[in-house]
């Protein structure tokens, strides 16, 4: 590919809502996830790992923690003088909130798409877990010559309600002939998974038209609304991925990384997932650990007892303590004694001595940042 | 065009560590890894950082390759600066001739015009292969208090071990007036960490004087300190009582890993105010199989344990399979231990692979003979075949074949 020929533009805060306890005091980007990671490092990485130089990072609320995390881009050697890493906080109109959707985040980023010089743009989603290769899209999108393409993945809906859904109806040849829109869907589809490549021309000709139209939503308005004006192309994903868009979803994916397969398929060693460097010792465990099905990260201190759970950095479990089926981030100490299972404790939590919190599968107890129990 | 600094350090880094054989074949002992994510350059390049010096020059000689590319521009210890930060000095070609680095003294004598050009008023002369945490600051202050032309960082050592080290007497205040290396008969213990500041006119007269010697061997523990303090410069000792510890031999390596396990030794990786900081290996975090047994051990991201772990330190892309037990021992980056393979009392070299059912080492009780006894050691990518047995105190650098073959 040639250099900076791609634009790549990522959305950081499309589920915050429902996402509810784990975006209220940062984007869905920013969310920890996987012991050592933020959803948006998944991402940005494939941006890296796809030869992708030139990065814009949509942000609209909370972006703090993203700032943080990404700082100048330099996990992920995106800090550069041609291209880089940028963040777009919202850009105030006069008449204008915070955006409603995708399309008009794009057009409050309209001045750093245009100032590209890129001839095409890959826009998706900082909450999509998987390790894609974007080159291979934008060759099949050159090779079809559709004027979209966009990314799915096949897969067994049950009529569970999972917010922003978008499906694909699509010919023999792949092109895509219907967008259906909902929350509830049955049966074997093909769901969007929010990434989507078309030349950077297009994607400002259709954004300024869209929006002089009041229109804001990117999947309704310009995927739908084009489908008969446009070559909407479909690029089917058949690698692993994961879209993280409840507390429901987030708790599952997290938990499907204990199965082998799931780590073979999202960290490959030729396309490393990045993420921002903390320095910490390796994790250590004492005397009378014990630990099973479990993935746990650096400046870990573990005395008690761990299984299938997901260990973040720098959290500490006491003398006795029993941590199962378990999300425990970054800094949390679990007091000696205290039995936890089908627990989320966000970062900084402090679970005293001899506590007992119990969830089940699927309605784990999440327990806020900072929180002392 | 370059801005003045109080004080910048040097690091030795040539060192080839002889004594660690078979690790230190294709790299220098400063980048012998350590402690399960580090290499031992980390820890004085960390307490430079920490005590802040942002201008670190890094004498390197022997297979610098590594070394190299690990420190690379600085920015792991934030010294990627535009005015400072990290530099390697390797030897290089002079109008007037070239040079290997003779000593210790002549490395820094031929870097000379590197420090004039920060104009210093001191200069701190660390060496790369010890385990410490040290604020540098606190021991500038005391040299500066006592107005001292060279400070020497001293620890108390037994009286036993003082003949390895050099030996010096101070007085009350401090101020030096006596100093032996290696001595047969110590008359202190107070033994040099290899840690100096000196005042760099000062230093710079005696490095060039030493140089036009041609009986001399340019290195500071024989020459410039004798030199100096004959002819009575300020010399003060600084006491250091934290944790120190050169790993220059494999005991000593293996020890001060295992050291890191002992929740009595007070060399404490994981402060926030004192971070080591290394180099990160893009990895995720370790994962830890159903039947696995991990208990006082050290393991670092990127490795997958389905094996039995005890008091060992594993470094980042260590893989433990179902089976295998590893105890009182260090494995090395990319390092796999195969199928019931037993590893006891090892050092395990980066990316090397212990065949299904070998066994490597013997632990001391089980050894009738005990100066038949030492930790084995398997060099950097050997392959040791399975079913194969690497007996204790063992130095194997070549493939050894398996059973089946």
């Amino acid at each position: 590919m040639r250099e900076n020929a791609t634009l790549g533009i990522i959305f950081s805060n499309v589920h915050d809502e429902q996402l509810g306890v784990l975006t209220e005091k940062r984007t869905t980007g920013s969310v920890p996830f996987g012991g050592r990671y933020r959803l948006i490092d998944f991402t940005l990485s494939n941006m890296v790992n796809s030869g992708v130089e030139d990065v814009g990072i949509i942000a609209k609320s909370n972006y703090q923690s993203l700032m943080d995390h990404v700082g100048n881009g330099k996990d992920w050697d995106l800090a550069r003088k041609r291209g880089g890493l940028r963040i777009l906080p919202p850009f105030g109109h006069a008449n204008s909130g915070i955006y409603r959707g995708r399309l008009e985040a794009l057009f409050g980023a309209m001045s750093f798409i245009r100032h590209s010089l890129s001839e095409y743009v890959i826009i998706a989603d900082g909450s999509l877990i998987a390790n894609m290769d974007y080159e291979k899209i934008l060759a099949y999108h050159e090779e079809t010559g559709a004027d979209i393409t966009v990314v799915y993945q096949k897969e067994t809906l049950n009529g569970e309600i999972v917010p922003d859904t978008a499906l694909l109806d699509l010919d023999e040849s792949g092109r895509v002939t219907g967008v259906r829109l909902g929350n509830q869907f049955h049966g074997e589809q093909n769901s969007y998974l929010d990434v989507c490549v078309m030349k950077k021309n297009l994607l400002e000709r259709l954004v300024s038209d869209l929006s002089s139209r009041n229109l804001y939503s990117f999947s309704r308005d310009l995927l739908q609304g084009s489908v008969g004006t446009l070559h909407i192309q479909g690029y089917e994903f058949t690698g692993f991925a994961r879209k993280v868009c409840s507390l429901k979803s987030f708790y599952a994916s997290n938990m499907e990384l204990l199965s082998q397969d799931v780590r073979k398929a999202l960290f490959l060693k030729e396309r490393p997932i990045y993420t921002k460097v903390r320095d910490e010792p390796p994790a250590r465990y004492g005397l009378s650990a014990s630990a099973s099905n479990s993935f746990v990260a650096d400046g870990a201190v573990i005395e008690g007892r761990v299984e299938n759970s997901i260990i973040f950095r720098g959290v500490k479990i006491g003398k006795d303590a029993v941590v199962k089926n378990s999300i425990i981030m970054q800094g949390s100490t679990i007091g000696e004694g205290a039995n936890l299972d089908y627990v989320i404790t966000d970062k900084n939590v402090l679970i005293k001595d001899s506590r007992i919190l119990m969830g089940f599968a699927t309605y784990p107890v999440f327990i806020a940042k900072g929180s002392i129990v | 065009m370059f801005r003045k600094k109080e004080w910048i350090a040097m690091l030795l880094a040539g060192g080839q560590g002889s004594r660690l054989y078979a690790l230190t074949r294709n790299l220098a002992k400063p980048a012998v890894p350590f402690g399960g994510k580090y290499r031992i350059i980390d820890f004085p390049l960390s307490n430079c950082v920490n005590s802040g010096i942002d201008t670190v020059g890094v004498l390197t000689q022997y297979q610098p390759l590594v070394l190299n590319d690990y420190l690379g521009n600085g920015e792991p210890w934030d010294l990627d600066r535009s005015n400072g930060g990290v530099h390697v000095l390797p030897p290089y070609q002079k109008s007037s001739g070239s040079d290997w680095y003779r000593g210790t003294a002549n490395a820094i004598y031929q870097n000379i015009n590197f420090i004039d050009r920060y104009q210093p008023e001191y200069v701190a002369i660390l060496s790369g292969d010890h385990i410490y945490k040290m604020d540098y600051s606190k021991m500038l202050r005391v040299h500066k208090e006592k107005g001292a032309d060279c400070t020497i960082a001293v620890l108390d050592v037994p009286l036993e071990e003082a003949s390895r080290f050099g030996i010096m007497s101070a007085d009350e205040e401090g101020t030096i007036y006596d100093f032996e290396e290696k001595p047969k008969e110590p008359k202190s213990t107070l033994a040099s960490m290899g840690v100096y500041i000196f005042s760099w006119e000062c230093l710079r007269r005696y490095l060039t004087e030493d140089e036009a010697d041609p009986k001399s061997s340019n290195d500071f523990g024989k020459n410039i300190i004798p030199k100096m303090l004959a002819a009575g410069q300020k010399m003060v000792a600084y006491p250091f009582d934290g944790y120190w510890k050169d790993v220059g031999t494999i005991d000593s390596l293996w020890e001060a890993n295992m050291d890191l396990l002992n929740p009595n030794v007070p060399l404490v990786l994981g402060d926030a105010d004192w971070k080591i900081y290394s180099r990160n290996p893009v990895m995720t975090p370790h994962f830890v199989h159903p039947g696995a047994t991990v208990q006082n051990s050290m393991i670092t991201e990127g490795c997958e344990v389905a094996g039995v772990i005890d008091f060992s330190v594993l470094f980042a892309g260590v893989t433990v399979q179902q089976g295998a037990i590893v105890r009182d021992s260090i494995v090395m980056p990319g390092a796999v231990i195969e199928e019931g393979a037993v590893v006891e009392y090892a050092i395990i070299g980066e990316n090397a692979v212990i065949g299904k059912g070998a066994r490597v080492g013997v632990r001391p009780e089980n050894i009738i003979d005990k100066d038949q006894w030492g930790i084995a050691v398997i060099a950097e990518g050997v392959h040791v075949g399975a079913g194969a047995v690497v007996a204790a105190k063992a130095m194997v650098d070549q493939d050894i074949a398996g059973e089946e073959c």
